[in-house]
């Protein structure tokens, strides 16, 4: 009898507590070995931020849900993470999916994804299934996230995403290298882009700019169909609603986005009477609290395969809305998970699913040998000046959280520290990987965590009462109870200043007891000395990896009093954990 | 804006977009010829454009208070990609309509806008407006002698930090 996947996880669990701490045994295909379901099988990855070799990456210990997403997912973490979702304590899934003893279960079951891993996983996954049968879909944020990346502005990713076989993706940060670089990236890109919410702007359309469909302004195509299993999937892409707020505008000066729902139901419409599609496959870049609204509202669609907020999500969410029922998924990040979503597709209609998330456990997977010998390649010309340690590792070092996380406090202090400011500000951003302590930080480390095409450093006067306004700012595209008001990146870091956050109240009020290291409150009326880096507004100062490589380098000890957030009104809600 | 599925092509649709401009450049500093305009139609309706409140301005402008009604159908985004031009605009089912007012809740003046439709003119408008923080948005359709409205919040937010 062949061992299931959740039993090998389980004998890996058991023997744990016998207390000999075995590394994974090496039989991915007891892992990996999927029982055949339906007629068509999606596999999914999303915001893999280019990682192309595998990562430890420490998913958080706060993510907390506020209004009536509290307690729901993708808003529990630790325990009632692994409670809500039948996960063994102890087990290889709970070290893949929740942030409870990282550092133990990294020593264990080592890094997680890499892009010559997840090719063999792929291609046993579709082979499984048979040709014609299967689809490998992507939800952006795929060309972005490393040093290498940003360096060949996604061009390397491309090749990788060409090799991997994606058939179709939509996009995020993609759009932040210029719409030049993109287009180039798209021409060489084998499979199709898809973004049913770009749209160009007025002035661009009067101006005959380039766009899929002038007639609707459409700038991509939005949908595309595969025949799959013998039936007709329709697969829309849904781009990241907020490009042109969360990242300078003069990237994409010529094209708005957003949600935009009511297009999106015309084209769901459209494809199933016009089209006859038999299934419809949302492939979007929102946000699980954004899709999961979204789902119920618009009818018509049988799964959003979702990403942007880095969920790593075991199970589909069922949204019921006036059309019937769809399922909400969301894939994590940083290529640590291979989502494989078995449909059983009748005529016009799913009549069954199977949803899987996979950790990609590194130590299990054969790297493909091509995927590998171009990651070499392409990393041949770049990587040389980046492998050098430059400082080890004084604690582990990740960045994930709501509020706060040791490696932003780690750019916080090198921003103070070389710019000389008593407060430093740095963005909430979910990608960036993690380091355990002890281990050498290299350059290609501090890119994995800085790697834009804005890094610009900056120091700004600003008064006490502007600096509380940009936290409310930030503090309300995270928290607000209305999804759709959100942008889903985390709170924005802080050096020099701690402050007490009261997520459930409204905007203008969530913070509060705002106090400089020195003790002092900060005022309202008073000047204060700011550094930060990633501005909307196009600055001038060294990138901020150079400022984080020069601090490290010059030894200065590391300041572990990291100024506290504290948090209000937060008893008992199931997105914190104290087991970190 | 773009959609062109009510028959009309998108550069009729662009026309009748920078009329709209032209009308809002035209409520910071009137020049003569426009005040002319609405003088020859109607009086310009110089309170309601002093009014703090949209409430206020509402009861200035049409003396009457408006009932929500999803025949109103407002298209506005969830978060303004600019603050200074933000994209709103209504169309209604509503018959006999005689005129659509623009309003934000939180500017230093209400009203943003008020626009008559002559009989036989299909009731859609679309305009920018300029927000100073974010707020409610408020479209009022005069169609019949009485009046329906839709509200939506649009947040204008300082950007940055995405995930």
């Amino acid at each position: 009898m062949p061992i299931r996947r959740r039993d090998f996880l389980t004998l890996a669990g058991a023997a744990t507590l016998a207390g000999s701490l075995p590394r994974l045994a090496h039989s991915a295909d007891s892992v990996y070995d999927l029982e055949r379901f339906g007629n068509a099988r999606i596999l999914h990855i999303t915001d893999t931020h280019a990682q192309l070799k595998p990562v430890f990456f420490r998913e958080p210990s706060v993510n907390l849900g506020i209004g009536s997403m509290q307690g729901n997912p993708p808003h529990l973490v630790g325990k009632a993470f692994l409670d809500r979702f039948g996960i063994r304590p102890d087990s290889a899934d709970a070290y893949a999916f929740t942030c409870i003893e990282f550092e133990k279960g990294a020593q264990r079951f080592g890094k997680l994804g890499g892009f010559a891993h997840l090719k063999t996983l792929v291609d046993r996954l579709r082979g499984d299934v048979g040709a014609g049968r299967s689809l490998l879909l992507d939800g952006g944020d795929l060309w972005q996230g490393t040093g290498l990346a940003n360096v060949m502005q996604g061009a390397d990713m491309v090749d990788a995403s060409n090799l991997l076989g994606i058939d179709a993706m939509t996009g995020h940060w993609e759009f932040t290298y210029g719409e030049k670089t993109l287009r180039s990236n798209l021409e060489r890109f084998k499979g199709e882009f898809l973004a049913q919410n770009v749209f160009l702007t007025e002035e661009a359309a009067f101006n005959d700019a380039k766009a899929f469909d002038p007639a609707s302004g459409r700038v991509f195509k939005p949908a595309t169909i595969k025949e799959i299993g013998g039936r007709r999937v329709a697969v829309i892409g849904q781009a990241f609603p907020y490009v042109p707020i969360a990242h300078p505008k003069r990237f994409t000066p010529d094209w708005k986005f957003g949600i935009r729902d009511e297009e999106l139901q015309k084209l769901v419409d459209g494809l199933r009477n016009n089209d006859k599609v038999d299934a419809v496959i949302l492939l979007s870049h929102n946000g699980m609290d954004v899709d999961l609204k979204l789902a119920s509202r618009v009818t018509g669609i049988d799964v959003i395969l979702g990403g942007h907020t880095h969920d790593a999500v075991p199970q589909p969410i069922a949204v019921t809305n006036p059309g019937g029922v769809t399922l909400v998924t969301n894939a994590g990040s940083n290529g640590k998970f291979l989502a494989v979503l078995d449909l059983d597709i009748g005529k016009g209609k799913v009549a069954n699913v199977r949803y899987r998330l996979l950790p990609v456990f590194s130590e299990l997977l054969k790297p493909d040998p091509a995927m590998q010998g171009l990651i070499d390649k392409t990393r041949a010309p770049h990587a040389g000046d980046w492998v050098d340690k430059i400082a080890s590792a004084d604690r582990l070092l990740y960045r994930r959280g709501n509020f706060s996380g040791s490696m932003d406090q780690l750019i916080c202090d090198a921003l103070r520290s070389e710019l000389d400011t008593e407060i430093a500000l740095s963005p909430g951003f979910r990608w960036g990987t993690t380091t355990l302590a002890g281990q050498p930080l290299t350059m290609e480390d501090v890119l994995a965590q800085t790697a834009v095409t804005y890094p610009e450093t900056y120091v700004a006067t600003m008064t006490g009462a502007q600096i509380k306004d940009v936290l409310e700012d930030v503090c309300d595209n995270l928290f607000n109870t209305d999804p759709y008001y959100q942008q889903g990146g985390d709170m924005v870091r802080l050096g020099g200043l701690a402050y007490a956050c009261t997520p459930a109240e409204g905007v203008g009020k969530r913070i509060s007891e705002l106090t400089l290291d020195n003790g002092n409150p900060l005022q309202a009326a008073k000047s204060y000395k700011v550094a930060g880096w990633a501005s909307v507004n196009e600055q001038t100062g060294t990138p901020v990896w150079d400022v984080v490589a020069k601090h490290l380098k010059s030894g200065k000890p590391p300041n572990r009093s990291a100024p506290g957030v504290t948090l209000k009104g937060v008893e008992g809600n199931p997105g914190i954990s104290k087991q970190a | 804006m773009t959609r062109t599925d009510n028959g009309f092509s998108a550069t009729r649709r662009l026309v009748l977009q920078g009329a709209g401009a032209v009308a809002l450049v035209g409520l910071g500093n009137l020049p003569f010829g426009l005040t002319q305009a609405f003088a020859a139609n109607d009086k310009y309706p110089e309170e309601a454009f002093k009014q703090k409140t949209e409430a206020d301005a509402i009861k200035s402008l049409y003396g009457r208070t408006a009932e929500a009604s999803d025949k109103v159908k407002m298209d506005a985004p969830e978060i303004a990609e600019n603050g200074a031009v933000v994209p709103v605009s209504v169309s209604t089912t509503l018959a006999d309509v005689t005129s659509i007012s623009f309003l934000v809740a939180e500017n230093p003046v209400a009203l943003v806008a008020s626009y008559k439709i002559p009989a036989g003119t299909m009731p859609n408008v679309a305009n920018r407006i300029k927000m100073a923080k974010t707020s409610n948005v408020i479209v009022v359709v005069e169609a019949g002698g009485k009046l329906y409205s839709a509200t939506k919040e649009v947040k204008v937010t300082v950007g940055g930090c995405g995930g």
